[in-house]
């Protein structure tokens, strides 16, 4: 057991590294010179101090050093909890900006991913061998799953939003009102959040209804199943036991999913202007904003890699099989 | 009798038409008889076995009945055949060594087999059939991966027979064991019918000198239909059915080289059983073939026990 956590852990830290090198790589691969529109957007005429204003700002950011240098000092302030300055919003520190995306960007990604997931796992279950239910769930789930979640979003948005007009098409919360802990502004928030959640909820959900549907018919022919028939089992007890041996490459799944819910959540949040991590890079990227960007990323690469672990334990609980592998079986 | 099998019919159901793999067979079992099933590769000896307890989807009862017990078992009617399943009728499987759930503790699946079956879980009558066994009682608090496939399969046959059914069926179930474990489960087997476990039995295997140790009685099949029955040291030692004798002219002995003689099978294959032609089915094999095989020969009772199914012998 402590090998195997050993293990992981060891393939998570490299996975960690290198993810935050290639984000450190990325941003400074891309063309364009952030201080340049920095100071393009300074508006300084005298060429005197445009070259002071570039040696400030190369000097701040750390410009100036050689290359391994810089890289180093990243990893120094990444463990400092240092993530920079924003040169987008200057001067305003990245870390400020990320607490302030992260909770929206989790309210949509936690509720839509674990209620696709349990719904869409009931669906498909309920649908498996039944008729009826069958050929509606399936057509209907393949439609959803095929969606592009950027299409769904700006479908959702259009006509609930734009047409008829029932919900807010933009933002977090209304412009009008500020944030406080007040019946009005929460009922305001939720109803923001709830276009955004439901084109997310929709399009994981065919995926995982179709999925858990096609492992519940081959549970459903397995030999423990027919043999539960013909010893005269209710159908009820063989399909709470093939529900649950399904469950388990579910699992798997939503742990393999994970990073594309979270790319389509991304997405989501530009279509609907949500104030979340989307948004965020949206303008880091326009802006060259390579600390902001690192950051965003950082916290992406580390939600998902969490996730993951957290998916790793609840697979070793649910599934013996997997800690009869680690111990060693008794003949 | 416990059993009595009359004219029993089941085909499959395909694309091409049914194909009659069970057509017309007949036999009785008394009580603490083991009948022994023997016959080749799609002969129907599994196809009757399954009809006894679960048609699959593709089954279908055309005909003929099964009483047991002095009770018509609703053998075409999944849900009204379930109150007889496990008490009545009950099943080892070929699968033993998949048959349970892997994800549930053997002792927690059996209490919830009894449980959906509103049973009671007697503990020390499923100890003491463990020390039968000579399983361990811990087994019970452990995963079916954690047992060897030898532990597997006297689980399995724990469980089959827990409630005493009066019919158990063990298909093919010494098939993919070596010899001494096979040897091992037929005592077990002998051992639940001595024990009354179990009232009556039917041992499905393609593998006659195995048969022989068990089975009381054998039953050869062919085709679809009953070839020969009779007690067992009969169909061993005195056959009367040209297929009989062949099939057991074709085992080797022990002791005996064959250095100068080869063994030789049965030359050609079963017919068809999609459209198959009215009479004997065995005619295109065999060497006694004469033109009233165009007819269907009846199965006679040629002497007491002993049922043969052949122009010729009767």
């Amino acid at each position: 057991m402590r090998r195997y956590f050993g293990r992981k852990l060891l393939i998570y830290g490299l996975t960690f590294f290198m993810a935050v090198t290639v984000n450190w790589l990325v941003p400074r691969l891309m063309p364009g010179d952030p201080v340049a529109s920095m100071l393009a957007r300074a508006r300084v005429a005298q060429p005197e101090a445009q070259e002071a204003l570039r040696v400030y700002y190369n000097n701040l950011f750390g410009f100036d050093l050689p290359w391994w240098q810089q890289y180093l000092n990243s990893w120094g302030s990444l463990f400092r909890g240092d993530f920079g300055i924003s040169l987008w919003a200057f001067p305003t520190p990245v870390a400020d900006l990320l607490t302030r995306a992260v909770p929206y960007s989790l309210a949509l990604l936690i509720p839509s991913i674990l209620l696709s997931w349990v719904v869409g796992n009931r669906l498909g279950a309920l649908a498996a061998r039944r008729k009826v239910l069958d050929n509606t769930v399936l057509p209907v789930s393949y439609v959803l799953t095929a969606t592009p979640y950027l299409w769904l979003a700006a479908l959702m948005a259009w006509g609930f939003g734009v047409v008829w007009g029932i919900f807010p098409v933009a933002g977090g919360y209304s412009f009008s009102m500020t944030p406080s802990l007040t019946w009005a502004f929460l009922v305001d928030l939720f109803w923001h959040w709830l276009l955004p959640f439901a084109s997310l909820f929709l399009v994981a959900l065919g995926g995982w209804a179709i999925g858990m549907r096609n492992v519940i018919i081959y549970e459903l022919e397995s030999d423990y199943a027919n043999y539960m028939s013909a010893l005269g089992a209710p159908q009820k007890l063989i399909r709470r036991y093939a529900f649950r041996n399904a469950v388990l490459p579910q699992i798997t799944g939503l742990a393999l999913q994970l990073g594309v819910l979270v790319a389509g959540a991304l997405v989501t949040e530009i279509v609907f202007s949500y104030p979340g991590l989307g948004s965020l890079i949206l303008a880091a990227i326009q802006n060259k904003d390579f600390f902001l960007l690192q950051g965003a990323f950082l916290f992406i690469v580390l939600g998902v890699l969490i996730a993951n672990f957290i998916i790793d334990v609840v697979y070793v609980i649910v599934d013996p099989r997997t800690r009869v592998g680690m111990a060693g079986a008794a003949a | 009798m416990t059993l009595e099998v009359d004219d029993l019919r089941v085909y499959y159901r395909t694309l091409k038409g049914d194909v009659q793999a069970l057509d017309g067979v007949s036999f009785g079992l008394r009580d603490g008889e083991i009948l022994g099933l023997a016959g080749e590769s799609g002969c129907g000896k599994t196809t009757l076995g399954k009809a006894l307890i679960r048609l699959d989807g593709r089954m279908k009862h055309v005909g003929g009945s099964v009483t047991l017990d002095g009770q018509v078992l609703p053998i075409g009617d999944d849900v009204k055949m379930n109150p007889y399943r496990f008490k009545q009728v009950s099943l080892i499987p070929q699968y033993s060594m998949s048959a349970m759930n892997p994800t549930r503790k053997i002792g927690r699946m059996v209490r919830e087999l009894l449980e959906s079956r509103r049973e009671k879980l007697d503990l020390d009558e499923l100890h003491s059939r463990l020390d039968l066994v000579e399983l361990p009682r811990h087994v019970l608090g452990k995963y079916p991966i954690e047992l060897s496939g030898g532990m597997k399969q006297r689980m399995v046959m724990v469980i089959s027979t827990l409630l005493n059914p009066s019919l158990l069926i063990a298909d093919e179930i010494t098939s993919a064991l070596d010899v001494s474990t096979q040897k091992a489960v037929v005592t077990t087997l002998k051992g639940f019918r001595d024990r009354g476990f179990v009232k009556s039995m039917i041992f499905i295997t393609h593998d006659i000198s195995l048969t022989n140790q068990l089975a009381d009685t054998i039953m050869v099949m062919y085709a679809g239909k009953l070839a020969e029955k009779a007690p067992a040291s009969t169909v061993v030692n005195a056959p009367k059915h040209p297929y009989t004798q062949l099939l057991i002219s074709s085992l080797p002995e022990v002791g005996v080289r064959y250095a100068d003689k080869r063994l030789t099978g049965i030359p050609g294959n079963p017919p068809s059983l999609l459209k198959p032609e009215p009479g004997c089915r065995f005619r295109d094999r065999c060497p006694l073939a004469f033109e009233k095989c165009a007819e269907d020969p009846p199965p006679v009772e040629v002497e007491k026990d002993h049922v043969v199914a052949c122009w010729k012998a009767a």
